[in-house]
């Protein structure tokens, strides 16, 4: 049964050194404020999950609190690469990063694999690709009534997942709309999950057929409105396209990017420090 | 921008793309060069034409182009928008989608993409982004459309990571491979358009851009060009045409501050 609780909590409780931790969000949603707790508890030999990596593991990767990352696409979303996973990747800065490359079907049926309890997932995918030839997680399987060879990848099965969302009621049930991802897949496939929200209120009112998490599947609730900037909640912010832009320049050297993860991750306390000192740096509100 | 013909070739590209997507078809649209051509498609001559982003938008209709493949102005001008286990279970893989419009950034002589590394997999001298939706999109679509900018770098002598299938070893190869769909039908460039040889399946210009030569098409290729017997001019790009991709990318500018117009 979940508690509604600080995010420094939750992190401390729920997110253990070594983990396999996913922070999903497909564009939309994504736990940024989330993904600094951990950095600013030196969260460390995590096995990040995540289908695009974004902003949010380019700052974990370039800190050092991951080993290995599982993953579909690894860029800066309209914008270009992401630099400090490639310099992790290319250079091995500030640590090798081990890594376990799917497509996004191959990733997405993973989870649901995992969500549904069941050892791997099958699919028509990777045919003619070299990704098998990379990754031995992508096998084969012989359909057992036609014969047809499919795709095999095995079940994502998270120690913790994270998730963002708009509302949360006091006891902890979750509701979420708009651009869904994997989040619902990601935290059903999980151990542990813990997410934070927008806003809590006295009554979730949900309609018929809306994306909620029952309090009863989650470990944490965490009030953090804006938790998802640069990313965006639906109905309560847009997204910061211009720090998409910004980051760019920001990660791009070693130096720039451990001054800014300095000044606004490891020296402020929590998010809503973050974004009085993301105000003092740039002059506009984080979400 | 060329003064006497008033369209850049990167405009001449994104029209050329646009035409190609018939009114009414279901298309799954990357982000970039793609999204751009498709929404030009929606605005132009194919109104009903049904734009599906990864993200989960079904029927999206942005009035500005998207930054990202999940912008908020893509789901709140959906039809629906559904979770990603479902666009790929139900919609792509359940055989929903007619084109699936991409971009890359290497390709082959049998329309091969590679978006993973340059280099070897081990020690890449550039990491790229990765696979994404592309593999399952290019190998299951109705068919594929590639939009990309033709240089040496990008039209190149041998992949060294196919990371989404094309024609694999061209001839008969993609079709023992399995693979559903019938593969890239065209491949759109800033220079002309490609079509693949119906045995050998090896691209072959078959329409050259106004104004390109195709000695300089040859040059923009890493591998000895085929050119078609039948070489076409492609059909400049019409004052309305041009209007509402100006339009569009004004809008975008406006709205996202910069960056959108370089694929005009």
């Amino acid at each position: 049964m979940t508690r509604v609780t600080s995010l420094r909590e939750a992190v401390r409780d729920f997110v253990r050194d070594g983990d396999v931790v996913a922070l999903e969000g497909f564009t939309h949603l994504i736990p940024h404020a989330a993904g600094h707790e951990l950095i600013r508890q030196r969260k460390s030999e995590l096995t990040l999950v995540r289908m695009t990596p974004d902003l949010v593991y380019d700052q974990l990767i370039g800190m050092g609190c991951a080993r290995k990352l599982i993953f579909s696409w690894a860029g800066n979303p309209g914008v270009g690469s992401l630099h400090r996973f490639r310099d992790a990747v290319e250079h091995g800065w500030p640590r090798p990063l081990e890594i376990e490359e799917h497509s996004h079907a191959g990733m997405a049926n993973a989870y649901v694999a995992g969500a549904s309890n069941l050892p791997f997932a099958v699919l028509r995918g990777y045919i003619g690709s070299d990704l098998p030839k990379q990754n031995d997680r992508i096998r084969s399987v012989r359909c057992p009534f036609t014969g047809e060879e499919l795709a095999a990848v095995p079940a994502l099965r998270p120690d913790v997942t994270i998730v963002h969302a708009q509302k949360a009621d006091r006891l902890g049930n979750v509701l979420l709309w708009g651009i869904l991802g994997v989040q619902k897949e990601a935290v059903l496939a999980a151990r542990r999950a813990i997410v934070t929200v927008e806003e809590i209120v006295d009554e979730l009112k949900p309609w018929p057929n809306a994306c909620v998490l029952p309090r009863w599947i989650l470990s944490a609730v965490c009030h953090v409105p804006g938790g998802a900037h640069p990313s965006y909640a639906q109905g309560y912010s847009e997204r910061d396209n211009r720090f998409y832009r910004e980051w760019d320049e920001i990660s791009r050297s070693r130096e720039t990017f451990t001054a800014w993860m300095k000044r606004h991750v490891l020296d402020t306390e929590d998010f809503e420090q973050f974004k009085r000192a993301f105000a003092a740096s740039t002059g506009r509100e984080a979400a | 921008m060329s003064a006497e013909r008033g369209f850049s070739r990167t405009e001449a590209m994104t029209v050329a793309a646009s035409r190609l997507l018939r009114d009414g078809a279901v298309c799954f649209v990357g982000i970039g060069l793609p999204s751009t051509a498709a929404n030009l498609a929606r605005l132009t001559h194919a109104p009903e034409v049904v734009l599906i982003y990864e993200s989960g938008t079904i029927g999206a209709r942005p009035q500005v182009l998207p930054l990202s493949i999940g912008d908020g102005e893509l789901s709140t001008s959906a039809d629906t928008v559904v979770s990603t286990p479902e666009i790929f279970r139900y919609w792509l893989q359940g055989g929903r989608i007619d084109v699936g419009f991409l971009g890359a950034a290497q390709i082959d002589r049998f329309a091969n993409i590679n978006t993973t590394t340059i280099g070897s997999y081990e020690r890449p001298k550039v990491r790229l982004p990765g696979a994404g939706g592309a593999p399952e999109i290019a190998g299951m679509a109705g068919e594929v459309f590639i939009v990309v900018e033709q240089t040496p770098r990008t039209f190149v002598e041998r992949l060294e990571f196919i990371t989404s299938t094309g024609f694999l070893g061209g001839a008969d190869a993609r079709k023992r491979s399995g693979l559903r769909g019938k593969g890239p039908s065209a491949v759109i460039t800033d220079l002309g358009i490609l079509t693949p040889d119906e045995a050998t399946k090896e691209l072959t210009l078959t329409s050259i851009h106004p104004g390109v030569t195709v000695e300089q098409a040859r040059a923009a290729t890493g591998w000895p060009l085929k050119v078609s017997d039948l070489l076409q001019t492609t059909r400049a790009p019409e004052a309305g045409e041009l209007a509402a991709l100006r339009e569009l990318l004004r809008r975008t500018a406006e709205k996202h501050g910069r960056g959108e117009a370089a694929h005009g």
